[in-house]
């Protein structure tokens, strides 16, 4: 297939359609309307079915619904309608159901702003609601890997039985790129046998549900979905290294701020500076081992983690490399975005003081 | 030997939890036998609210799913748009339903959702120890209400049904009680029909039963009964409040 020009948004809902997304539930909000607009023209055309939930709450729901009734749904937001989802993404870690949900991160906390931000990575990767569990969390950085990481995430939440989440920002979302949509190797994925589509007796009947009276029970419940989130680390961690072989300083991002980053890797480069970049693309798994092993390598000296937030991942790229390197962060905030010149006048002060 | 009575097929045979007299017990046992005579078992996904109902997922015999608080009836929407041709109901209380649950349970009704739900109205809290509920009623004292309801902090207690009622999705919509073998077969029917209804593919279905919990009320079995039909039902009037052509 040949590339066309789509914005972000867009681009997420047709690549949830050609992944077989048929379900979508949502409540409008800035800066991500236009995949809900994109699913209510298009679902129809396919056979699918989207709704305009009463609220995120009921939008989550309705995600639970579907996805326990073994559909392919999903559903996006931005931060404060997340927020208000996350007692259902609980439900839904507990009862094991498989979904993708969209978070286009504007600027908080509170009503906040409505321009780009990174500040809902604590609560994407950390867990949001209540209890133990985690969402695989994908962080693209450009609409092409959005496209490509949607189907992907879609694979990993039925193979898995698990919540997915897309973190994107406001300027993805918006800006417009070429991208392809690419015929993609179907994963072997497992029977969907566990859900609720009427019971003839022909398998054990079905129950979706995340509540487990006796202790021991959910303790035992619990370390099975661990089991299964030791499998995912091994198995779907994803991060690219860029420029890092002989790099001076490395420095960490992800999504919209690593295109950023990865500017300044040449401006540095003029000033005769080596700069590498570390762009996780899984959130949760967080290539932790890839960190590590570069802080052990002697020409890294220092690293420095840029955000658009006051400093979330930093936390995990600090414990990766586990005190082998000092570890900087520089970010912004509110829906500013770095300056490229800014991020440089921060590597050469991090220099000054670590060379 | 003719079998004269015997448990419906649409139930397990696990051992209800229910305190002695709570008539959750009967409202399952005509849910169940409901489906058994309309022969829809196979095709029917259940869901269960937060509540004392919350095991329901282990009571009746076909496919359930658990919601999350007053979340049954978007659990439920999703269910049936992924499913149209299944039967869906929801099994809710009262303070799933009417307090938390408001906002899910107006726009599944004013959608049109083809499902029936079943609410149990026993004007409390039952599960977390007797709180007040949107239905208590006045002068009705709970745990959180030591001094009964007063209309002036508590507002009033709320009709729901009557209030779904006036949405243009609502199909069927009906108010019953159990408190005594009459009202249960009337109950009985009221539940048939809404479930005929949702098959139809009429709209929004829901039966309101009126319900007893001894256990928090601090009255007999008996007493309850007796105070379900004294102070209940001339509060909340039985009988059909929307029946769509
Ligand atoms: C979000 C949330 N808030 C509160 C609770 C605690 N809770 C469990 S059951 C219940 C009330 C149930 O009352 P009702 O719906 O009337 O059902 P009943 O037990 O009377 O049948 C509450 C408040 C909860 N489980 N989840
Ligand atoms: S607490 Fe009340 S509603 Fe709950 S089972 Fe006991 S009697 Fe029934
Ligand atoms: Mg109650």
């Amino acid at each position: 297939m040949s590339k066309v020009l789509m914005k972000g948004n867009e681009a997420i809902a047709e690549a949830a359609i050609q992944a077989g997304c048929r379900f979508f539930f949502g409540y409008p909000i800035t800066p991500q309307n236009e995949i809900p607009a994109y699913m209510a023209k298009r679902l129809p055309q396919v056979g699918g079915c989207f709704v305009q939930a009463e609220s995120e709450v009921a939008a989550i729901n309705m995600v639970y619904g579907a996805a326990g009734a073994g559909a392919r749904v999903m559903t996006s937001s931005s931060s404060p309608g997340i927020s208000l989802k996350q007692e259902g993404i609980s439900y839904i870690a507990g009862a094991e159901l498989p979904c993708l949900i969209v978070n286009i991160v504007r600027g908080g906390p509170g009503l906040g702003g409505i321009q780009p931000a990174q500040s809902d990575y604590f609560q994407a990767v950390k867990g949001g609601g209540h209890g133990d569990y985690h969402l695989v969390v994908l962080a693209p950085s450009t609409i092409q890997e959005t496209v490509d990481l949607v189907r992907k995430g879609f694979d990993i939440a039925d193979q898995y039985r698990n919540p997915v989440m897309i973190l994107g920002d406001g300027m993805l979302g918006q800006m417009m790129e070429p991208v392809e949509f690419k015929e993609a190797k179907p994963r072997r994925l497992p029977p969907k046998d566990w859900a609720t589509t009427g019971w003839k007796g022909d398998r054990p009947r079905a129950v979706i549900n995340s509540l487990f009276i006796d202790p021991q029970v959910l303790e035992d419940h619990v370390n099975r979905i661990y089991k299964k989130y030791e499998e995912i680390k091994a198995n779907e961690t994803l991060v690219e290294c860029y420029n890092c072989e002989d790099a001076e300083i490395i420095v960490s991002a992800y999504g919209t701020t690593a295109r950023i980053v990865r500017s300044v890797t040449e401006m540095a480069a003029r000033k005769g500076i080596k700069i590498g970049l570390i762009r996780p693309i899984t959130l949760w798994p967080f290539p932790a081992e890839t960190l590590r092993s570069w802080a052990q390598r002697d020409h890294v000296k220092a690293f420095l983690t840029v955000e658009m937030s006051m400093g979330q991942m930093v936390e995990d790229v600090t414990l990766s490399i586990d005190g082998l390197k000092p570890s900087h962060f520089y970010g912004r905030t509110g829906g500013m975005v770095p300056r490229p010149a800014d991020i440089l006048a921060e590597i050469e002060k991090i220099r000054g003081v670590n060379l | 030997m003719a079998k004269v009575f015997q448990k419906p097929e649409s139930l397990t045979d696990k051992p209800m939890h229910y305190c002695p007299g709570c008539t959750h017990g009967i409202v399952h046992r005509l849910v169940a036998e409901t489906m058994d005579e309309l022969n829809i078992r196979q095709d029917t996904i259940g869901i269960a609210p937060v509540g004392c109902a919350v095991f329901a997922y282990d009571y009746f015999n076909c496919d359930m799913q658990e919601a999350a608080h007053g979340r049954a009836p978007a659990v439920a929407t999703g269910i049936k748009r992924v499913h149209p041709d299944k039967v869906v109901f929801t099994y809710q209380g009262d303070g799933d339903l009417a307090s938390i649950g408001a906002a899910e349970i107006v726009h599944a009704a004013n959608r049109g959702e083809k499902i029936t739900t079943i609410f149990i109205n026993n004007a409390i809290y039952g599960m977390t120890g007797g709180q007040m509920a949107p239905t208590t009623l006045l002068d009705q004292v709970t745990v959180t209400s030591p001094y009964g309801r007063k209309a002036e902090t508590e507002g009033y207690p709320i009709r729901m049904s009557e209030m779904l009622a006036a949405l243009e999705g609502a199909a069927y919509i009906e108010r019953v009680s159990v408190h005594d073998i009459k009202h249960i077969m009337q109950a009985k029917k009221a539940i048939k029909r809404a479930f005929e209804y949702q098959i139809a593919g009429k709209g929004f279905t829901l039966v309101e039963v009126l319900s007893t919990c001894p256990t928090n009320w601090g009255m007999t079995p008996a007493e309850s009964l007796e105070w379900v039909k004294n102070h209940m039902i001339p509060y909340y009037p039985l009988g059909v409040k929307k029946e769509a052509k």
